[in-house]
Formats: structure tokens, C-alpha cells, sequence
């Protein structure tokens, strides 16, 4: 299937600065790693150590998150957009022992 | 480097000390040019990490999509956020790094028993190993 990737801002330097990218694709999951096969530097920023999306890695198709779907597995069409979409997420260290916090 | 306003940084304080003991989060926007980026204006968003919000926070991709298309309707774009650390230091925590896109500057605020203290600013290496510390250059209002 032919569909279209569109890449989020902070992702667009290591995907030759394109903001949308056709791939061929029969699932969500294949999307992803053809994208990735064709652009390598982005296959760190997508994917953790152990080969899974990271977890602030958010992916819709056509509107709808793949949570909500079949996940990677979800099944494209023709004509269908795959949307790469970041949570923003952080945080300080957690408190030492016997701090105000560790009450 | 960032360039910002001083009501601008003053915001991002104001904010950091209304949500603590809490992490207050938002989004910077602005315009990613050649000799550095010129922060415009700021959208406070809520911490979505409503289960640990001392030291943890979250912009769901909701947010992040509205942000991302009203910043476009007035020509600017998302180069950044913020965050507080409530009783922690300005620099990035382990977690932040783990969590952080590439591009983005990140401008972290700490705030010590609700006082806001120091801020500085990073960007995630290409190697995802590490923050680079990225210069805040204040701009004083002619206005005063």
C-alpha cells in the first residue's frame, strides 16, 4: 500500500528535512521501519535499545491512535497517513532519602 | 542559543511558582533562525502527570498537536519547552534525557521552597547520551 508518513518537526533533520514521506506499507509497523531503513538516524529517535516504539512515540492513522487500533499491526490502505505525533515528557530526580520529599 | 525577552523568563518563573510543589510545564514558541532562536511567546499547558507531578511531567500528543497548529496559525512554530524542578536542580535528570526529542530546546527552571532560582537551557545530543547546554540571552525591553 501507498501511504504517506508525515514526519514530526524535531525528527525532519535526520529525514532529509521532509515533513511528509511516502513509503510502501501493508501495516503501521512496516511503515515505521521502512522509514527507518531509509533514513537510519531516525531509527534511535523511534525506537528504544530493545527494538519497541518509545513510549512518548505516538502514531495515528488517519486521526486514530494505533493504541486504539491494532497497535504496530494495524493495517493500511491505499492513500492512508501515518501521523508521527511526540508526548513531551521529563522530570527531576527523585528526592534522597530523608529529604522533605521522603517523608 | 535562545534569545528571550525578560517578561518572557519572567513568565516561565511566574508559572514555575504557581505550580510548585508541583512541575509546571508549556511550550516556547518562536523561530528557529540561523544565528539562534528568538523566543515570541509562551503557552503554559497543564502537567498531565497528575500521579507525580513533584518531579515528573506531561504534554500529551494532544497538546502537543493543538500547540503545534495554533503556533502555526500566527506564522510561528514549537522550537521548545519548559519545565520546573521543584526543589532540584536546573539540569536534566537522567528521565528527562531518557524522554527528550532531538531539536527541541529544553529551558529548565528550579524552585527551591517556591522561589524560583536558576534557569539554563539544553538540547539533546545526536547520540541521545547527553544534554548540550544551550545559552539564554535575556532582552531588556526599551520600554523598560
Amino acid at each position: 500500500m501507498a501511504v504517506t508518513v508525515l514526519i514530526p518537526t524535531a525528527l525532519r533533520q535526520y529525514a532529509g528535512r521532509e515533513s511528509r514521506i511516502d513509503v510502501q506499507a501493508g501495516t503501521v509497523g512496516e511503515a515505521l521501519e521502512a522509514l527507518a531503513a531509509r533514513y537510519e538516524e531516525l531509527r534511535r529517535h523511534l525506537y528504544a535499545d530493545s527494538g519497541r516504539l518509545r513510549s512518548f512515540v505516538n502514531v495515528y492513522v488517519n486521526q486514530e491512535d494505533i493504541r486504539n487500533l491494532a497497535k504496530e499491526e494495524t493495517p493500511l490502505s491505499d492513500g492512508d497517513t501515518v501521523t508521527i505525533v511526540p508526548s513531551i515528557a521529563g522530570g527531576a530526580d527523585r528526592r534522597q532519602p530523608g529529604s522533605a520529599g521522603a517523608r | 542559543m535562545l534569545r528571550f525577552g525578560e517578561e518572557l523568563l519572567e513568565r516561565i518563573r511566574a508559572h514555575a511558582v504557581q505550580s510548585y510543589p508541583y512541575e509546571c510545564c508549556g511550550a516556547l514558541l518562536g523561530a528557529d533562525e540561523s544565528g539562534g532562536r528568538q523566543i515570541r511567546d509562551l503557552v503554559p499547558l497543564d502537567n498531565q502527570r497528575h500521579d507525580s507531578a513533584r518531579n515528573r511531567f506531561l504534554v500529551n500528543p494532544g497538546d502537543v498537536r493543538r500547540v503545534e497548529a495554533a503556533a502555526r496559525e500566527r506564522g510561528l512554530e514549537v522550537v521548545g519547552w519548559y519545565h520546573s524542578h521543584p526543589d532540584a536542580p536546573e539540569r536534566p535528570s537522567d528521565f528527562d534525557r531518557e524522554h527528550a526529542w532531538p531539536w527541541y530546546s529544553y529551558v529548565i527552571v528550579s524552585v527551591e521552597a517556591a522561589e524560583p532560582r536558576r534557569m539554563a537551557a539544553w538540547r539533546l545530543a545526536e547520540d541521545r547520551a547527553r544534554f548540550e547546554p544551550e545559552e539564554i540571552v535575556t532582552e531588556w525591553s526599551a520600554s523598560g
